[in-house]
């Protein structure tokens, strides 16, 4: 539809605009959080872009974090006399006037300044006692300092992610200890999630067109009634049918496997039966009846005619499938329970709450590594996707 | 049957096989099983003993069933028309001849594809009461009226309708099938209304919405049945709440205790399957009851079912 009126187009951009923002506001932000250090991820206020700082602390230049705003005048002082002798510390005007024996002012301090950190990587001082927090900072670890005093530069965090897929499985531990021994890989959990999807997808593609053909091209007595009983099993929903299917699978020593997720794709759904038999149809009879004629059997007419001629249509089942395997959470809760098994939507979960759910920096890159195939795999094929949704919607 | 006739059945049974052996043993054997063991005293470790209407009636007097019922039916209550008004707007603004029209298709519909464990992730940190993204555009917006923005999910007045705005972020897919039924819309019909002298709200009103109202129709029913099934997202968030590792709760003050939620509490944490399978059932009926409406609307003007 066309909007004529120079008002009326403003009014439409400005709003694409302005939802566009909202919809794709939380993608940016789950970026932003993966890439920061985590003292920036849980401050305010907040910022967008991950940066690092550096300022001067006593005479070395060094990265810092910047901690807080200081409120009041005072000064920066060294304890000189006393248990504390040494400590570096800092007094308001009012306590400098009490204490001015005992203490040495370095420098005075205005409101407004900021304290500042010498930055020790939380990463770095994971493993108590191997001593790395300690020798990191030598001499002075703060200060308060002017604004214009601490310079910053925007800087990815990257090793996020490689830290979060490290530990995405359990703490990697020393090697040989216990730790180490229940630890999985990311790898595992990827490997698992792409089992599912691929020999799922496999299934879906070979078991629906099979079965779609013998309700779209044959003419049989009982094919109406299994037709219409199959569209009947689309309105069953998953939950009703968790407690008896999981005793089905228990029966087939098939739980805790990743058999349960994908074996039954082998079998047909009856949504995939329903879209292929609509595509199969629309297939001119012509074609199939030459065939007959120059006799051909049903399984050659299939797989010579029908098929060659359903790419699109397979395609879609086959990205929907893949889609819907990926995101899967409620099959691979019910049937997984060792670790080594999950996939990469139920190890995101486990690991949010293995990691009390404050880790926000790491969860976030864990995410972000859980989106991205399925990003790549819509941005290669856009075309089946929307061409897909339109006919199953509306056309069916 | 005669021969032919018979060679024919052979043939039909040898293409559909592969699907009824599927439909037998994990469709209509669940659904069979599960009438069978809500009339049972049933714990997946023990074969099933005969209770009767037992399980119904404990259903009626149990409290958590009933505030999980009414959880999920505010929450479907919610979202399913705010979801509708919100992708049907969308598509009608994409549907407007707009530059950069895929670009910003893309924007609307790429959130519905993210796996619903990374989009409650996100949306976990985007609610953060103290440092999320939403709190954070809230707070100098409401500032001026002496209001602060709530803690959302650690709040239990607020963490249904958090889900809700949850929800509006997956609405991509409605999109694309609205604007797929807009397209379809023929442009005489706008022709003759305009010269019937109709414009702008009128237009869609007597023109746009007749005819797009069987897409919308179907499009509801689908989006009621699948947020009465509403589980992924509460059952990340509320564990999250809780930080224990028992989802029972609903955490906060059992807010997000959602039917499915409870019915797998019931079954895999408390082993009482029978109880969880008469659950199932009034679940089924339920869905039934809304898919019959759904198939109806659907025959007459879309599908074609014979």
């Amino acid at each position: 539809m066309r909007v004529h009126s120079k008002f009326g187009r403003f009014v439409v951009y400005l709003l694409l605009a302005v939802c566009s923002l909202a919809f794709v506001m939380p993608f940016i932000w789950l970026l932003s959080t993966s890439l920061k250090p985590i003292d920036q991820v849980m401050s305010l206020p907040m910022t967008f872009f991950p940066r690092v700082y550096a300022a001067d602390l006593d005479g070395r230049h060094r990265e810092v974090s910047l901690d807080f705003a200081v409120g009041q005048a005072g000064a920066v002082a060294v304890v000189t006399a006393g248990p504390e002798a040494g400590r570096r510390v800092f007094l308001s005007d009012q306590q400098l006037a009490s204490r001015s024996s005992d203490v040495r002012v370095l420098h005075r301090v205005e409101p407004g300044w900021w304290h500042i950190t010498a930055h020790v990587d939380a990463t770095r001082v994971v493993r108590p006692g191997s001593g790395v927090n300690s020798d990191v900072v030598e001499g002075a670890r703060w200060d308060i300092v002017p604004r214009s005093a601490v310079e910053s530069r925007i800087r990815f965090r990257w090793r996020n992610y490689t830290e979060a897929l490290a530990t995405i499985g359990g703490d990697p531990g020393e090697p040989g200890s216990t730790a180490a021994m229940n630890h999985v890989s990311f790898w595992v959990f990827l490997g698992n999630s792409f089992t599912v999807c691929v020999l799922g997808v496999i299934g879906t593609v070979f078991s629906n067109s099979i079965v779609a053909y013998g309700f779209a091209r044959l003419r049989w007595r009982g094919r109406d009634v299994l037709f219409a009983v199959t569209l009947a099993t689309m309105m069953v929903p998953f939950p009703a049918l968790m407690v008896p299917l999981y005793g089905v699978f228990r029966a087939l020593h098939m739980v805790g496997t990743l058999q349960p997720l994908w074996l039954p794709t082998f079998f047909g759904s009856a949504f995939n039966i329903f879209l292929m038999r609509q595509f199969f149809l629309t297939i001119p009879e012509e074609l199939s009846e030459a065939a007959r004629i120059d006799g051909c059997s049903e399984w050659r007419i299939f797989l010579r005619i029908i098929l060659p001629l359903s790419k699109p249509v397979l395609a879609v089942a086959a990205l929907f499938h893949f889609l819907y395997a990926w995101n899967d959470f409620l099959g691979p809760l019910l049937y997984l329970s060792r670790k080594r098994t999950f996939t990469l939507s139920l190890a995101l979960q486990s690991y949010q709450s293995q990691t009390g759910g404050v880790q926000w920096h790491y969860l976030m890159a864990a995410s972000t590594v859980t989106i991205l195939p399925i990003i790549v795999l819509f941005l290669f094929t856009q075309r089946f996707f929307v061409q897909g949704i339109a006919t199953t919607g509306t056309k069916g | 049957m005669n021969r032919i006739e018979w060679r024919r059945f052979r043939a039909g049974i040898a293409f559909t096989g592969l699907w009824i052996v599927g439909l037998g043993a994990f469709t209509a054997w669940p659904v069979v099983a599960s009438l069978y063991y809500s009339f049972c005293d049933y714990s997946i470790l023990k074969s099933p003993v005969w209770s009767g209407l037992e399980n119904y009636r404990e259903l009626i007097h149990d409290d958590l069933f009933w505030k999980s019922l009414r959880n999920t039916l505010f929450y479907a209550g919610l979202s399913v028309p705010l979801g509708t008004v919100v992708a049907l707007s969308l598509a009608l603004l994409l549907n407007c001849e707009v530059r950069g029209r895929s670009l910003f298709r893309l924007f609307f519909y790429l959130p519905s594809i993210v796996p619903m464990v990374a989009s409650a992730m996100l949306w976990l940190w985007i609610f953060n009461g103290q440092y999320g993204l939403l709190n954070w555009v809230l707070a100098p917006i409401l500032a001026p009226f002496g209001l602060h923005p709530p803690a959302w999910l650690a709040d239990p007045l607020w963490a249904k309708p958090a889900l809700v705005i949850m929800s509006l972020w997956g609405v991509g897919n409605a999109m694309v099938i609205y604007l797929a039924g807009l397209q379809d819309v023929p442009r005489e019909l706008y022709e003759a209304a305009a010269i019937d002298g109709a414009t702008g709200w009128r237009r869609f009103w007597h023109v746009t919405l007749p005819l797009l109202a069987p897409v919308i129709y179907f499009n509801i029913i689908m989006a009621l049945i699948s947020s009465l099934q509403i589980f992924t997202q509460a059952y990340i968030m509320s564990e999250a709440a809780n930080g224990n590792g028992t989802v029972s709760d609903g955490n906060p003050a059992r807010s997000t205790l959602f039917y499915t939620i409870y019915l797998f509490t019931v079954a895999f944490y408390d082993l009482r399957m029978g109880y969880a399978s008469a659950m199932a059932y009034v679940l089924f009926v339920i869905t039934v009851a809304l898919t019959w409406l759904a198939t109806r609307i659907a025959r007459r003007r879309m599908l074609n079912l014979d």
